[in-house]
């Protein structure tokens, strides 16, 4: 069984560097300030989700788990609200 | 494996070193600034110093660099005049080899240590028990070293007292920086409604914890400012007036009860910041007591910044 859980945990890790690596390479590469911003919450969000996902099948306890998934939430929120925040700042910079 | 992550995450932390400082403009310089601190977290979790890793991360990256942030808005006005008039090549030569000769001094100081280094580690650990925690950093910061902190917490209020005296004539007294404003069903106030009730657990429970394990006032401290300014930043709440009796005696309050149990130390078991046995545990969690609302309220009160309007007089 833990070989099964270890073959998931790889997979889902390796898919969400995978979002990582993607969302960098469109951080570097983007054009302007929103194109770049939707790069990097592609890899904020399902980056970490597969990540966090990978991390779970080898929690040792429930808590750890939850803990797992709360850090997943907190980091969701933060960047969902902070790309809003930083598109609005680059429209009003625009707009002067 | 580890020994080449350690060497990638060394190698990114001097690289970011060296474009921090040579990073023209003051904003990409406080960016690097604070990649920099988030890294060193890293490198101390990497060397199982997780008490100063969540320190780096909160007070290093987290207050630091806003701090500098907001010093950076100020200075945006000043930058062009600044960058127009360069100093000439004989003063900028004099800076450099000054620069260059603090950098090799400093590394003759770092080559010259003994190895192995002189350390008291043992002794904390031998007598941890008589202090009643168990996480050696906290014992050490309130125990074995207590003064130390003692003087932190004042040097804290005193640099709160220096920011003040920054006050433009008539605004001593008032409410820090201008007023904010957002949009009240915008993402910012949506966050500092959502945002606040988590991070107040995770500060209490950061303080709670640092008897024990990694945690302590410090960090808790941070968050729970950090909170406070994301209310205040999202319009939610003004910033307090400078001149309140209740506000000021909380920043003083920690200090206060600091020395009095310094004093009473000294009348129970002979020495200043003494503990008498058995008695040690309580007089820490007092401390820790009396410390964690002054901190909160300095470390806000540092971010809020000078006193800048009559406020609602």
């Amino acid at each position: 069984m833990s070989f099964v859980f270890d073959l998931l945990s790889i997979a889902a890790i390796a898919a969400g560097g995978l979002f990582y690596l993607a969302g960098t390479v469109g951080l570097l590469r983007f054009p302007d300030a929103y194109t770049r911003l939707h790069a990097l919450t592609k890899a904020d969000n399902l980056g970490l989700a597969l990540i966090v996902l990978g991390l779970l099948f080898q929690a040792d306890s429930l808590l750890a788990g939850l803990k797992l998934v709360l850090i997943w939430l907190l980091v969701m929120l933060s960047g969902a609200a902070v790309s809003q925040l930083v598109a609005r700042a680059e429209r009003r910079r625009e707009s002067l | 494996m580890t020994v080449v992550v350690s060497l990638a995450v060394a190698l990114l932390l001097l690289a970011l070193a060296v474009w921090t400082v040579i990073a023209r403009d003051a904003f990409p310089a406080v960016a690097g600034f604070i990649a920099y601190g988030l890294l060193l977290s890293l490198v101390w979790v990497r060397l199982d110093g997780i008490d100063v890793a969540l320190t780096e991360a909160a007070i290093g990256g987290g207050l630091t660099g806003a701090l500098l942030l907001g010093a950076v808005g100020r200075l945006r006005g000043t930058e062009a005049a600044a960058e127009s008039e360069r100093c000439g090549v004989g003063l900028r030569s004099f800076a450099m080899l000054l620069a260059l000769a603090v950098t090799a001094v400093l590394m003759l100081c770092v080559l010259a240590l003994p190895e192995p280094a002189p350390t008291v580690a043992p002794q904390v650990v031998q007598n941890l028990g008589a202090t009643g925690v168990g996480n050696p950093i906290t014992g050490v910061l309130l125990a074995f070293r207590a003064l130390d902190t003692l003087l932190e917490a004042i040097v804290l209020v005193i640099a709160l007292i220096g920011v003040w005296s920054l006050a433009p004539e008539g605004a001593w007294g008032g409410r820090p920086g201008l007023r904010h404003f957002s949009d009240p069903d915008g993402v910012l106030a949506y966050l500092a409604r959502l945002l606040p009730p988590i991070g107040i657990i995770v500060g209490i429970y950061l303080f709670w914890a640092g008897a024990d394990h990694p945690g302590g006032k410090f960090q808790s401290a941070t968050i729970l400012a950090a909170m406070w300014m994301l209310v205040i930043m999202a319009g939610l709440a003004d910033s307090p007036r400078t001149d309140h009796r209740g506000l000021r005696g909380g920043v003083v309050a920690g200090p206060l009860a600091f020395i009095a149990v310094g004093l009473l130390g000294l009348a129970s078991a002979g020495a200043f910041l003494g503990y008498p046995p058995q008695w040690a545990k309580p007089m820490i969690v007092a401390i820790e007591l009396a410390l964690m609302p002054t901190l909160v309220l300095v470390l806000a009160l540092l971010m809020n910044g000078t006193p800048a309007r009559d406020g609602d007089r």
